[in-house]
């Protein structure tokens, strides 16, 4: 396990990317352009990628969380990759029901969860 | 005739800078807890707070420094009403497209109005649209999701 930012922390299985977002509350844009510029490279820097973010220890976020999702969204799709969303909390999980995003996210259970399907 | 009581009335003249509107919800969501009104209403009205705010500086304000942002609140042990003042030209909330709707879903801004709207009780703009008047009952059933408006 190792953190590339303090607001996130990756483990890597094999070739899946495990990407656990740290912050208990998401809303400053300095925590958003730290994530950004931390996820960006990586899905550069990784064909094909398989990344889960899971959100375990997130309580609170704003719509610019759900912006940059939609973004980190489009770049792994560029690149031929799979993107999960796993461990939301019920709280959050409504934000993502009350916008629709649940419907074009994958969203799982937890990380065990989102693993199965993934090349390993 | 009773008199109101006031838990919390106060307002801030704050800069247009995100970080700004810690000062209020600092105060404000700490004021909530300590009176009981459980997590998911300080959830929400953090969240339609934050909204609120960012839609002032970006949208009002336009990210302009030298102009400010009002922020009034009441608490009482019933409500909380919250109002958020820029000195912006106002905007139409009825012609804000809904982020659910086809293309718009994909978009990675223009979901803090829907929240808002969904999370709080009661939400009203001023005619000019620079002032959103929010209110939240303590025991006031969540309102459904808005219907959705797809053209």
């Amino acid at each position: 396990m190792g953190k590339i930012n303090p607001n996130l922390s990756l483990e890597f299985r094999g070739p899946v990317v495990i990407a656990a977002l740290t912050d208990e509350k998401i809303l400053d844009e300095d925590q958003l352009q730290g994530l950004e510029g931390s996820f960006l490279p990586l899905i550069e820097q990784t064909p094909q990628i398989q990344l889960i973010i899971d959100f375990s220890n997130v309580k609170f976020l704003t719509s610019s969380v759900l912006g940059l999702l939609i973004r980190i969204s489009k770049r792994v799709s560029e690149a031929d990759g799979t993107l999960r969303l796993c461990s939301i909390g019920p709280k959050i999980l409504d934000v993502f029901r009350i916008t629709r995003l649940d419907k074009i996210f994958e969203i799982m259970s937890d990380v065990d969860d989102a693993m199965v399907g993934l090349k390993k | 005739m009773t008199e109101t009581q006031h838990i919390l009335h106060k307002s801030w003249q704050l800069k247009s800078a995100e970080r700004e509107v810690k000062k209020v919800s600092a105060e404000v969501l700490k004021t909530l807890e300590d009176h009981d009104f459980g997590e998911d209403m300080v959830f929400a009205v953090h969240l339609s707070l934050e909204e609120a705010f960012v839609n002032a500086i970006k949208h009002g304000n336009h990210g302009d420094p030298r102009k400010k942002i009002l922020v009034e609140c009441l608490i009482t042990p019933e409500k909380i009403d919250i109002s958020i003042t820029d000195e912006g030209f106002g905007f139409d909330p009825h012609g804000v497209p809904d982020p659910r709707c086809n293309g718009n879903l994909y978009k990675s801004c223009g979901r803090g109005v829907l929240l808002i709207q969904s999370y709080m009780d009661v939400v009203e703009y001023n005619g000019r649209g620079n002032c959103v008047h929010m209110v939240k009952y303590r025991n006031g059933e969540k309102i459904p999701t808005p219907e959705k408006k797809c053209s």
